[in-house]
């Protein structure tokens, strides 16, 4: 079976206006086959958000190539690359993203408006209250985004990443916006849809965040200089446990 | 189909969110389009009554004016020179195939009194048959007949205004009316007619046989003009042209010389009325389009700061798989809803003025229907005019940039 992410490679090299070119990512080769839990981590300036991008078709690569599910995306143009992140990829953003005024649930149909094969309404209702059903947000659907806490918010977003059946589910920062326990909730989530077979890469700086995942990469100045299973890998729901156990002896004591 | 009212659905939220900011957007439209109605419905009216009035002349009339004289530099206008004779006006109706009715006219100003009241008004010479070829029925007593003016007698048929004026409260049929100190039995009286659109009183007159006319009041010999009335329309230009040669040759025209009178049908005085309303209804509407262009800039503007203010919204349908296609028919959308639902309004608004116009001050009006139809779509052209380049703009949005836009 064909890998989820296959990079060979691959730059991208930003030209300013000074005739200085930036070099982001100088050449990145890597694959993630179907089932992986990916953290890619690095300090700022390393090129991970921008290697994001390309592998979340945001951005093109200046060199190299990308195959996303067998699929080499590097010549596709901009409206291909529309439809790619509508059906193959759902994106999940620190800032959560949502559109404000809006309800959790159209929030989460929204991608369906763009689906290439239309859906009758009521199936595109069932889908949407499936996938807010996975984040165990069901009764939250007609809450607005300013209703809702930053938890709440980002399983909204996770929800409309789902909501397509992507191949893949891409988090830039899913956590950056979060306090401790409701990163871990987060976490737990990406957990549960990880073993039902969905692929997810993210990127993070926090380490005890990557600790959730299965494999963590770690890129510097471009390049990927660490790429290592996770050894001791934490259960989210064992956290949480202990962090509310925690709570009570501080409350206790 | 679905994507089209999931899209308008979008754009309709969108509008709403700022409805203070859409209503005054709208407004342009509305004013724009309202004032093309409301102009153009007022022009219609004046021209149709003028139509109107064009047609109660009469059916199929010709019209034949003596010439006009210069004296010393001064000319007269049509009816002036005396060149047309009684005799000419038989001419016509003994010779001239699909002539009906033919009514010889001597028109003047006068002062007329009775009693211990004066007025001044217009007084017609013509033979009975103007009554016929006007439609102009008689409301009491009767005509004059073909002997009172073969006699040139003393009697007259007139107008509401005047019985009014001089014969206040009283019946004025069998009264004696003085003109110019001749007395006149009055036979008749005519139906009201009311104001033309110039504002004239069309009642106001007093219609005494030509003889008369000529004889007692004018003391002239010589007629203004002569109306004739053709049996069927296809009559009227062979008729026109036949006139023309009967009278060149009564009057010893050689050829190569001008006429020394005038034939107009009412085809060609109808143009004539017409042709200044067309002007108006021309300037107008021009105005009013003007106005609506300006309305279409402030929906461009007001696109414009939207697609700023909502760059994040845009980049996050592009990275949820929204085409540049989608967002541009997403903005266009936006923009087609405000121009039209303001051409709606405006439409409304325009009937509602010209309506009112009519009802207050009786002003004659009349809806334009395919006015109506011409602006509404005008209207839609606005906006996806206006509105293409705010919708292609925000389409190019680089997502990731869009996505950062704070």
């Amino acid at each position: 079976m064909a890998a989820v992410i296959h990079l060979e490679a691959i730059q991208k090299i930003y030209r300013t206006g000074g005739g200085l070119d930036v070099h982001a990512v100088r050449g990145v080769s890597a694959e993630v086959q179907a089932g992986e839990f990916v953290a890619i981590m690095g300090s700022s300036g390393s090129g991970k958000s921008t290697l994001m991008n390309i592998v979340g078709c945001l951005d093109r690569a200046s060199g190299g190539r990308y195959l996303l599910d067998g699929l080499d995306v590097s010549g596709l143009n901009r409206d291909q690359l529309a439809d790619i992140r509508n059906e193959k990829i759902g994106f999940i953003f620190q800032g959560f993203n949502l559109l404000s005024r809006t309800s959790a649930l159209e929030n989460v149909e929204l991608p369906m408006l763009y689906l290439h094969r239309s859906l009758s309404h009521h199936e595109q209702r069932e889908r949407a209250m499936g996938a807010l059903a996975t984040v165990n947000l069901a009764e939250r659907a007609h809450h607005h985004p300013n209703q809702l806490s930053g938890g709440q918010q980002q399983r909204v977003a996770i929800a409309r990443a789902l909501v397509n059946r992507p191949a893949l589910l891409l988090a830039d920062e899913p956590t950056g916006n979060l306090d401790s326990q409701t990163s871990i909730e987060i976490m737990g989530v990406f957990q549960k849809l990880n073993d039902q077979g969905i692929t997810i890469v993210m990127v993070t700086h926090e380490l005890d965040i990557a600790r959730f995942t299965k494999r963590n990469l770690i890129m510097r100045d471009g390049l990927i200089v660490s790429d290592v299973a996770v050894a001791e890998r934490l259960n989210a729901e064992t956290e949480l446990r202990r962090l509310r156990d925690a709570h009570q002896a501080v409350q206790l004591s | 189909m679905k994507r089209i009212f999931a899209t308008l659905r979008i754009a309709a939220r969108a509008l709403r969110r700022n409805l203070m900011r859409t209503t005054l957007t709208m407004l342009g439209i509305i004013i724009g389009v309202g004032a093309v109605i409301g102009a153009v419905s007022l022009t219609n009216g004046a021209k149709s009554q003028i139509e109107a009035q064009i047609a109660s002349m009469g059916q199929n009339v010709i019209l034949v004016f003596s010439g006009s004289f210069s004296r010393g530099g001064v000319r007269s206008g049509w009816g002036g020179a005396g060149t047309l004779t009684i005799e000419d006006a038989d001419a016509i109706r003994r010779e001239i195939m699909g002539v009906t009715v033919i009514s010889p006219e001597s028109r003047t100003r006068a002062q007329i009194a009775a009693g211990n009241q004066n007025w001044n008004t217009q007084i017609l010479g013509e033979s009975p048959d103007y009554f016929d070829i006007r439609q102009w029925p008689i409301v009491s007593g009767s005509s004059f007949t073909e002997q009172d003016v073969r006699s040139a007698n003393k009697v007259a048929v007139i107008g509401k205004t005047i019985a009014d004026e001089l014969f206040p409260g009283e019946d004025p049929i069998g009264q004696i009316v003085r003109v110019k100190n001749v007395p006149f039995i009055i036979v008749g009286m005519l139906s009201a007619k009311g104001l033309s659109v110039q504002g004239q009183d069309q009642d106001d007159l007093m219609v005494i046989p030509y003889t008369s006319a000529m004889k007692r009041v004018q003391r002239v010999t010589t007629l203004n003009s002569i109306m004739v009335q053709a049996a069927k329309p296809t009559l009227l230009a062979p008729a026109q042209q036949q006139i023309i040669e009967l009278l060149r040759q009564r009057h010893r025209i050689t050829p190569g010389k001008d006429d020394d009178f005038t034939v107009r049908n009412q085809q060609e005085i109808a143009e004539m009325a017409t042709a200044q309303s067309k002007t108006m209804t021309v300037l107008l509407g021009a105005v009013a389009m003007v106005s609506l262009v300006v309305g279409g800039i402030g929906i461009m503007n007001i696109m414009l700061v939207s697609v700023t203010e909502r760059t994040r919204e845009i980049g996050i349908r592009m990275a949820i798989g929204a085409r540049g296609g989608d967002i541009l028919l997403q903005f266009l959308t936006e923009a087609v809803t405000l121009s039209v639902i303001g051409g709606l309004l405006g439409i409304a608004m325009g009937i509602g003025v010209s309506k009112l116009l009519s009802a207050q001050y009786a002003w004659p009006t009349l809806i334009p229907t395919q006015w109506v139809v011409y602006s509404f779509l005008f209207s839609a052209a606005v906006g996806i005019s206006f509105g293409f380049y705010p919708a292609r703009k925000a389409s190019r949005l680089d997502p990731i940039d869009a996505l950062r836009y704070e």
